[in-house]
Parts: C-alpha cells; structure tokens; sequence
C-alpha cells in the first residue's frame, strides 16, 4: 500500500534533524565517519531507506518528494563536507607550503611593439570617429604613384625607391593607394585609417629595412581645412605624447598633398643629445588631383591625410637602436612586451 | 643641400644665429637636418699673452711665461722665431688635441718644462703659414676661446630639400626665403661684385661662332640653353684663401682657381658650370647632339663609358667630349697648363638628364640639379658671373659669349581666388598680405577682380601649376605654426571597419591569450620550389621571393631562434601571403593570414614540474580551433584528418585541414626545420582569413565588404550565440573502456557512441589511451566518459545501464570493438 506522502515529508525533516545533530556532536573525524556511514552511507544508511521509501509514494507526490529528498541531502553534504574541515588536525608548527616559494607560471603572449603603436593610434583616431581600411601590399602603378600624382619621371619618384614584381606591378611603397581605393569605393564624409606594411629598395642594416609598418589616416568631406587638420593631429599628439610635449608644423612635400607639411615633437630619443625637434609624421591637405583621380568633385569636397612610421616610434619609445631587433622575432626580445 | 651660414650672410645681412636661422628654415622653408660647427675642432684652443720670454742658449727655442686667462702664468717652451712679448697668440693647453691629431702633453724640454703649445696658423688648419706662430690681431681677455675671438667659427647647415624646391639648392635660393622671412633685401656677395664686364652676347636659335669658336645645338629638346664664355689666357693656379674657404664651408675640396671658381656658381647660386681647355676641343667647337652608336667617352673619374644614340653629349668638332648635365670629359678638362677656357653655362633637359644619370649610375652636384630643373630664366646672367668670377681670380680676358637656343617661355599666371584659400586654411588672409607674401619671394601679383589675384611664378619655380600650389607659399610663409586650429564638427564616416581588420584582431587577442608572441618579420624569402611571386629588382639577390606561406617565414624565424639556443619558440604572425597570377602581367593574388609555431616547453618550468612537457600534435590541434574560431565565429569549424595515404600529405607533414563552412581555410603541420638535435618538434598552424584584391575599384559606392546603405554589414557582426539554461536536474556518468584496432580512428567510434546513446547524452570524451598489458596487439585501449542528463527528470541506474549494453552491443555489432576487460 502507498505510502502516505507527509508521513515521507515528516521522515524526512526528522532525518535532517537527526543527523545534522549527529555531524555537529561528532567529536573526531571517527566520530563523524560512524555518523556518515549511519545516515547517509550507501548500503545501510537512512538515506537508503529514504530512498527506497519515495519509490512507494503515490504517483502524484513522487516528483515533490524526489525534491524533498535531494535537498535534504545535498544539505546534509555540505554539512559533512564542512565539520570534516572543522575536524582536521590543525596544522603542524612547521608550515609544508613556503609562502616566499614562486607562483606556478603560464606563459605571457605578447603583442608587436610596432603592433602596440598601431594599436594607440588607432584608439586615439578611433575615439574621433575613424574606422580601419586595408589593402593589398602588391600594387599597381596606378594606385601607388599615377593616381597619388606623382609626375612620371619625376625626382619625386627618387625618394620612392620601388621595389617591382616579375611580371608587372610592385610593393607598394606607402599605404597612400589605399587612399585612392577608399575614395573610389565609399562616398564622404570618409574618415578612415590604414595600417599596412610598406616597401623600398633598400639594404637592411640597423637604419633602413626593405618593410616596415606606416599608418595613415585621410579625412574627407565638405569644409574640411588645414584648420582642422591642425587642431586633429595636434590633439592626437598631446594624446599620444602627452600634453607637456611641444609640437611644430613646418614646409614638406608630397605630391599627393598641397599644402604639404610636417609636424615635428620635441623628443629626447635617449642618445644623450637631450631634447630636439623629431619628425614625426608627414602630413597635408589632400591634392585636388588625387581627388579627381577618385572622381570626387575637388571644388565640393576637400580633404587631410597624414603619415607616420609606427616603428620609429616604437624604438625611440622603448630604447631600440637596432631596427633588425624588430624583424628579428627572437623570444627574448618579444617576451619582454608581455603583457 | 650644405649650406655655410657665413655664404649665406654674404646674399643677405641677416642677424639670425645659425639655430635662430635652422628653426626659421624648418618652419617656413626646409627642415634643417643638422646644424654643424664647423671648427668645432678648434674648441679648446683660447686667446693667451706672452708676459715673458727667453731665448734657452744653444737653441732656438725660446721659454715664455704664458698668461693664459686661468689666474696662473703658465711655462712653455717655443720654437717659434717670432714670440713677442705682450702679443696674444692661439694657446693649446696641455690635454688638448689640434685638428691635426696632435695631442698636447705637458713634457720636459731641455730641462725646461712646457705647460701647452703656443699654435701657428698650419697647426691650426687655418692655412699654410708655418713660419711662425700665429700673432693675433683682436682686442678680447685672455683665456677667451679662439673660436669666439676669431670669424672662423662658420656653421654648415645641413637642409633636407625636398624634390619640389631645386630653388633651394644654392646659397642664393635659400637667402632669397630668408631675405623674405626676415624683410631684407638681397644683396650680391662682396666676391661677385665689381668683375669684369663681359662682351654683349652673340645670340642665336641654333648656333653662333666668335674668334673661331664656335657653339650649335643639335639636340635642342636635350638642351634649350646653352651659353658659352670664351677665356683667353687664364693661369690656372690655387685658389685664393677665401675661394677655397667657401668651397671647404659645404665639404667641396679645392682642385684649382678655374675649376673652383664653376664650383662657386653651382653652390652660391645652383647653376653647375663647365669649363672647357678650349685648346683641347678639336675645331675649338661645341656641339651639342645626340651620341653616335658605339661613341666612347673617358669622363674625368677615369672611366671610359660606352653611349647610347638616346644620351645627350656635348662634342667638340670630332668627338665626344662630355656628358650634357652630368660630367665632363677626361681629355677636355681644365689642367695646369690651360691657358684659354670655354665656360658652359646651360640648361639640359630634366628628364634626360636623369635618364642618363640612372643609366651610367653616375650622380654629380650637376646632374642633382638639372634632373630637378635649374633657373633657366638666369643662365645668361650666370653666364656673365662666371666669366667675370674666374677672370677674377684666374686672370685672362673675356672674349666672347655665345647664346645659344631659346630663352624659357614664361609660366602661364594662375587665377588664385580667396575666398578658396580662406576655405581651405580655415582662415581668411587680406588680399594685400597674400600680394606681399607672394612677391616678397619672386611672384608676380595681379588684381583680377575683388576677390581673385593673378599669379605669375618665377623662372626658378617649377612647382607652382595650381591654386593650391600658392596657398601652400601663403601658408608656409605665414607659418603654419600661426595658422588657426579649431576642431571642425565632423560628420560619421561612410566606411565601415575592413572585416579583415576586424578579424586579425580577434585571432591576435586568441593567440596573445594562449601565450604566443606577435612576430612583423620580413616577408621574403629564398626558392622552396613553389609557386612564388619574385621582386624583379631585389637588393638582397639572396631572398628575392616574396612567401607563399607564412609558416615558410615564421619556420625561419624559429630556426632563428634556435641559433640563438632559444628551444622554447611560440611565435604567431598576422601578414600577407602572395600566390602568383596565372596570367602575366597580373598582379599576385594577395591573402591575409594568421600562422603559429609551437615548439618546446609547453609551460615555464616551476619547482613542481622542473621539465614540463614539450607541445606536440595535440596543442597544435587546438591552436587551430582557437584560430579557425576567432576568424569565423559562428561558422561550423571543423579540424580534419589528412589520410596518410595522400602523397602531400607525407611530403609536407601534413597533420589536419581545418575547414570552415565547408571550404579548407587552412592546415596544421609539423615542420622541418634546420634544428640542432636537443630541439623539440616545432608544429605549425596557419589560417586564411580572407582575400586583399589589388583588382581596381569599380563602381564607385559599391565595396567587397558592404553597400553603402549599410546592407550587408550584418555579417561582420555574425555568429551571436543562444544561451543555454543551467540543467536543475543531476547528471549520471558512465566511463566505458573499448579495445580499438589502431587501424580504427576514435572518430568513428565516437561517432556510433553519439548515435546510439541517445538524446540524453550531454558530454562525450575521450579521456584515456593505453596500450600495453592486457590490451591485445595492433590494439589499444580508449576511454571515454560518458555524462547523462535529462532536462526534467532523474535518470534511473537502471535507464543508463540499459543504455551501456545497447553501445557495447552496437559498438560489436558494427565496428567489432568489444570493451577492456577490467
């Protein structure tokens, strides 16, 4: 015959009872095993019987007394597990874990000096509403020297030492064709940066590197001035460098901006020479040309555009003489730019 | 571009110091590069007076008591015959070194002790002058360094001129700008004032001839200009002191007066000028032509240059005799014995030049200024300078100037609207300041209407074609530093993040996490006999191909380290991979991809695990799910096997393919590198993320990664997921052992155990292999636990008993594995 179901509930409150006074009166982690064994052991224990007991209710309260029944015993657990704590043998004079010991290790990845510049920059002109745009690194004539207005046969061209691919097209010498790519591709207002690596044809020695990273960032729309782009990349450098820095702007050329300019920092680049005046990045109004190459209208809309080499940067801020280091990819260097 | 501050205040009486002047410069002009004191040798030499002085019997020397401005008389032995007393002589102390090298030690001479060294004017690289020591003229204390006491101390600024502004090239063009900036008149230096007057010029298009010289221009387009100055009796010898001064100013060596004097021109006022021994040019003729197939010519470095029929040349009546715009000819330079001089002062064509100077791979100061376009609106007035200058200091008479070609058509004016530089400067500069601006460095300024100037440039301006070009002039010469900077409120941009950007930056913060070290390295490399994209004009000939793969770079990185004994190597990149076009003339198809390279320790050594584990198969497996999933969220991921019957597969270590969506977007391999024997096994992943095209843009407002209504951006932002509810109901695990042939992957196993637990098998996995006792061969034992759950109910033992036979049945029936025996 059924068992009557608040008989089983009664059963149950009074096992509680019973056995949680038991656990507390438990004088020796014995005592409580004996305990234990007596009501919550799996063979003969209360528990046991407990459970053969739900198995006998009615349908109808079986899932309510299964309820029950679990929480009771999860609590008489927890309570078991917590007076064995209570009852090991307190701990020896002389301590098995040495504090001063070290702590066990996972190994720290790191990011790229170079990538950590990147990365301040971006968050700086991010904050200024500039998204991220990338192209390809092989390039066509067109999108890194005719569009960008460079006069073919032009001395400009001589500071743009190009490196050429077998079969046609080069190593773009600047991040600027992507200038060109973005106009092309979206309308203004644009508002983008781009990061990439870059290519000359130079020797590798501890100055110069055949690559190495460049950023640069164009702005697009109606009214844009040098004003404007003044106050922007002046702001950037008091972010960047801190605001105590001065700054300067001073004559450059590009061809694919007019006015050109660049700004200087006064920067202590640790070779004992204290303070001086560093270039940090090249910079102007975009060329009406290059916008007409993107078939944007240059009466309508103007534009700025700057340039900047992370990785100078990245050695003068950490003390790198050697640009190679940065190329080299030795752990030990890597390692020390964990985070 | 050297310039001597010393030269400069010769074309403009400017106050400037040489660092008021290089901060002027940068500002307005052209960044100063470095400002070098050009005596700085001379540093520790000071001003002293002989008090006393005594002739040492038996010789000629002479032992002085020396005031040397310290308080104390200083003794000091002489050699000099002329040591005066009360005279102030240039007075080295003991521990100075002179520019010669010679260090200055306080020494015993003939019982005598001397103190420092009393210099002459040789000792002090200040000339030649060695008979005595070097009496000084000035009125200053004693002690006062001899650099403050004495002119000597010029500055040489080094300007970093930029290829828009050959103008700068010359002393002349950088006092014109600073004569603008300080508001002073130019003035013709002290050297080039009062010379000789020469002959009015015999002018024509094409060829002229005076006293059996005679100049024609065949290659007009090679050579719109060319005047010639006729010399008759020059005596060609060293160069006055101040000639070779100025020269020494900017590094140019003196070689004699003629030579110097053309030297002068180039760097005082940027026209290179030849000069000719006019008896060595056969006919005394010039002719100016295109080279002759298979024309030689020895220039003056000595080398003999085979010509191309495309190269401008200049000729004498028989041969080739120089290189137009570049360097003269051996066999026509001015030597010792030159008496009558030919002067070429000319105009070569930019593009030519520089052609010819690429070719023969022969840079002078003149072919530097002629590819970037020298003033060709002042060659005549050069001409007369230079025949004048070397008159006088060569001596001779001038007899003829012949001017050849045509004069520069003058620059069309450009319309210059305010309103448009108000716009684009953000700030309005008065028309009269704009006109003062403008003409203070050689513009000519017109009033078209009120608000719009016609502007004319220079002769020696090549840059100026457009507006812009002169509200550049306007801005630089105002300051930028003056110019406003006001924040304009900006508009959001039209151009989303590249998705690419976005996903690099996940699978970096994935790797960056996992322990691995972000490498940039160099992405060339040697021949592996793939398909690879080739740099055609590569500097290092030993790495001219750009990588198809970057696990090819990173496995040389690795190898790196290595050398470096560095055995623990966890480097991953994020770069451009480059297959090369089918078609020729096709730029490479371009990818960026992220690779990794495990190999060593897996974790640092602690006390508790001295020689942890090294990665293996199984670490790299995992890399590349925590790759594949940061570059695809939300798209299936799976990490396959390669069967080992694929020839690739054994040839390249090929370990899994890691597709994405159904398409192979990368691979695991173990790598083979150049490794000492104590290396561990190094494992590589790398990862697709997607293309870069170098095709050109086509329709404008239409991009690859989105549409300018924003449609198609969603799936950058793809692959949110459902969350799941935590069960309330208790889980039930059974761990079954199974005896599988090797031949068998554990794959297949798992996949019959999935089917056949049924809808309530929450967990499977594998957590045990073993092989050896007990377990037959070509065997080995796997383990696997199994974990239960239903969503609403207790599972009974025996439901999940049941569940046990039901696998091991099935598990027989179709594979043949039957459990371990425990």
């Amino acid at each position: 015959m059924p068992l009557d179901h608040s008989e089983f509930f009664q059963s149950v409150e009074q096992f509680c009872v019973e056995a949680a006074a038991a656990f507390h009166d438990a004088a020796s982690l014995d005592g409580l095993e004996a305990a234990r064994a007596r009501y919550l052991g799996k063979n003969q224990g209360f528990l046991k019987s407990l459970s053969a007991q739900l198995g006998q209710l009615p349908k109808e309260h079986r899932a309510a007394g299964g309820a029950k029944f679990n929480e009771a015993r999860l609590q008489l657990e927890s309570l078991y597990a917590e007076r064995t704590q209570a009852l090991q043998p307190a701990r020896d004079t002389t301590p098995d874990l040495d504090p001063s010991m070290p702590a066990r290790p996972s190994w720290r990845g790191s990011v790229h000096p170079v990538s950590l510049v990147i990365d301040e920059i971006c968050e700086i002109f991010r904050e200024l509403g500039f998204s991220v745009a990338l192209g390809p690194e092989a390039e066509s004539e067109w999108y890194n020297f005719t569009a960008l207005n460079f006069p073919p046969e032009h001395p400009a061209m001589e500071l743009h030492d190009t490196l050429y691919l077998d079969g046609g097209g080069l190593l773009r010498t600047h991040t600027s064709p992507v200038q060109m790519r973005t106009l092309q591709a979206w309308p203004p207002p644009i508002r983008v940066l781009v990061p990439g690596n870059v290519y000359r044809r130079d020797f590798f020695d501890s100055t110069h590197s055949p690559m190495f990273a460049q950023i640069e960032g164009l702005a697009v729309d109606e009214g844009i001035s040098f004003a404007d782009l003044k106050a922007t990349l002046g702001h950037f450098a008091r972010r960047f460098f801190g605001g105590s820095r001065r700054t300067r702007f001073g004559p450059s050329f590009f061809p694919f901006t007019e006015p050109s300019a660049q700004m200087d920092v006064e920067t202590d680049l640790g070779d004992g020479k204290g303070l001086r005046w560093v270039e940090i990045m090249g910079c102007g109004l975009v060329h009406p040309a290059v916008l007409e190459s993107a078939g944007v209208d240059s009466e309508r809309y103007s534009g700025w555009a700057f340039g900047m080499g992370p990785a100078r940067i990245a050695q003068s801020r950490h003390g790198i003489s050697d640009c190679r280091v940065l190329f080299d990819s030795d752990m030990r260097v890597l390692e020390q730019f964990a985070r | 571009m050297k310039i001597s501050h010393d030269w400069l205040r010769g074309f403009v009486p400017h106050a400037c110091s040489p660092v008021e002047l290089g901060d002027l410069l940068s500002r307005h002009v052209v960044t100063l590069e470095a400002a070098v004191p050009l005596r700085s040798d001379l540093d520790a030499v000071v001003v002293a007076r002989v008090v006393e002085s005594e002739r040492i019997p038996e010789t000629k020397l002479s032992f002085n008591k020396v005031d040397d401005g310290t308080g104390l008389l200083l003794e000091v032995v002489c050699g000099a015959p002329n040591v005066a007393v009360g005279t102030l002589y240039p007075f080295a102390r003991s521990g100075t070194t002179l520019p010669g090298g010679l260090k200055i030690e306080k020494r015993k001479i003939r019982g005598f002790t001397s103190n420092g060294m009393l210099c002459s004017a040789r000792e002090l690289g200040l000339g030649s002058e060695h008979d005595g020591i070097l009496a000084l003229d000035v009125d200053v204390a004693t002690g006062t360094p001899l650099l403050r006491a004495m002119p000597i101390g010029d500055t040489q600024l080094d300007l970093d001129v930029l290829p828009n502004r050959p103008d700068l090239l010359s002393h002349l063009g950088v006092a014109r700008e600073v004569g603008a900036l300080t508001r002073l008149p130019l003035v013709m230096p002290a050297e080039l004032r009062g010379l000789a007057r020469t002959p009015d010029a015999i002018v024509d298009h094409a060829r002229a001839s005076a006293g059996g010289v005679s100049v024609s221009v065949e290659d007009a387009a090679g050579c719109p200009r060319y005047v010639a100055v006729v010399l008759r009796g020059v005596k060609v010898a060293p160069s006055p002191e101040w000639l070779v001064q100025r020269l020494a100013s900017v590094g140019a060596r003196s070689v004699n007066n003629v030579v110097d004097a053309t030297n002068y021109l180039l760097h005082g006022l940027g026209q290179p000028v030849h000069a000719f021994d006019l008896a060595r040019l056969s006919g005394q003729a010039i002719v100016v032509r295109k080279a002759r197939a298979g024309e030689k010519l020895t220039t003056l470095d000595g080398v003999e240059r085979s010509l191309e029929p495309w190269m401008t040349i200049i000729a004498d009546g028989a041969r080739a005799t120089a290189l137009a715009g570049v360097m003269g000819g051996r066999d026509s330079e001015v030597t010792a014995t030159t008496v009558d001089v030919l002067l070429e002062v000319a105009a070569f064509s930019p593009r030519d030049v520089r052609k010819v100077r690429r070719a023969l791979m022969l840079s002078t100061d003149a072919s530097y200024r002629f590819e970037r376009g020298v003033d060709a609106g002042s060659t005549e007035w050069i001409a007369g300078l230079a025949a004048g200058l070397v008159a006088s200091v060569a001596g001779g008479t001038i007899e003829a100037l012949l001017d050849v070609g045509s004069a520069p058509a003058p620059a069309p004016p450009v319309l210059l609207r305010l309103p448009r530089v108000t716009r684009l400067l953000g700030a309005s500069v008065p028309s009269a300041d704009v006109e003062r601006l403008l003409t203070a460095i050689g513009f000519r300024v017109e009033g078209v209407g009120d608000e719009e100037l016609s502007v004319t440039a220079p002769s020696w301006r090549h840059d100026v074609a457009r507006d812009v070009d002169l509200i550049e002039e306007i801005a630089r010469l105002r300051g930028y530093d003056l110019l406003p900077d006001t924040l304009q409120p900006y508009r959001i941009g039209t151009v989303p993040d590249h998705p690419l950007h976005r996903a690099s930056r996940r699978v970096r913060d994935v790797l960056v996490a996992a322990g691995l070290a972000e490498a940039r390295p160099m992405p060339f490399g040697r021949d592996t006999g793939a398909p690879q994209a080739r740099v055609a004009n590569p500097l290092a000939e030993d790495e001219p191909f750009l990588r198809s793969s970057l696990l090819e770079t990173l496995s040389r990185r690795a190898e790196y380290n290595l050398n470096q004994h560095q055995g623990n190597v966890r480097l991953f990149e994020i770069g451009h991979a480059f297959t090369p076009a089918g078609t020729r003339g096709d730029l490479p198809l371009e990818e960026l991809r992220a690779a990794a390279v495990v190999m060593g320790e897996r974790r640092p050594p602690h006390f508790t695990e001295p020689r942890p584990p090294a990665y293996d198969a199984w670490d790299a497996k995992w890399l590349a799910f925590l790759i594949g999933g940061a570059a695809f969220p939300g798209a299936p991921l799976t990490v396959e096997d390669v069967p080992a019957s694929e020839p690739h597969a054994a040839a390249t270590a090929l370990l899994w393919r890691i597709v994405s969506d159904g398409r192979q977007v990368g691979e695991v391999r173990v790598l083979t590198l150049d490794a000492p024997v104590w290396a561990s096994p190094a494992f590589g992943v790398e990862v697709a993320l997607g293309h870069l095209s170098s095709a050109p843009v086509s329709a404008p407002g239409m991009h690859a990664y989105g549409r300018r209504d924003g449609a198609g951006l969603s799936s950058v932002t793809a692959g949110h997921r459902r969350y799941t509810a935590i069960p309330s109901t208790p889980a039930s695990t059974i761990d079954v052992a199974l005896l599988v042939p090797n031949a068998l992957p554990a794959a297949e196993v798992e996949r019959v155990i999935r089917r056949t637990a049924g809808d309530t098998l929450e967990q499977l996995s594998l957590f045990d292999e073993f092989r050896g006792a007990g377990v037959p061969d070509g065997h080995r034992s796997l383990a696997w636990r199994l974990t239960f759950r239903h969503p609403e109910r207790t599972l009974r033992d025996k439901e999940i008993e049941g569940r046990r036979s039901q696998l091991l049945k099935t598990l027989e029936n179709e594979l043949g594995v039957t459990p371990r025996a425990s």
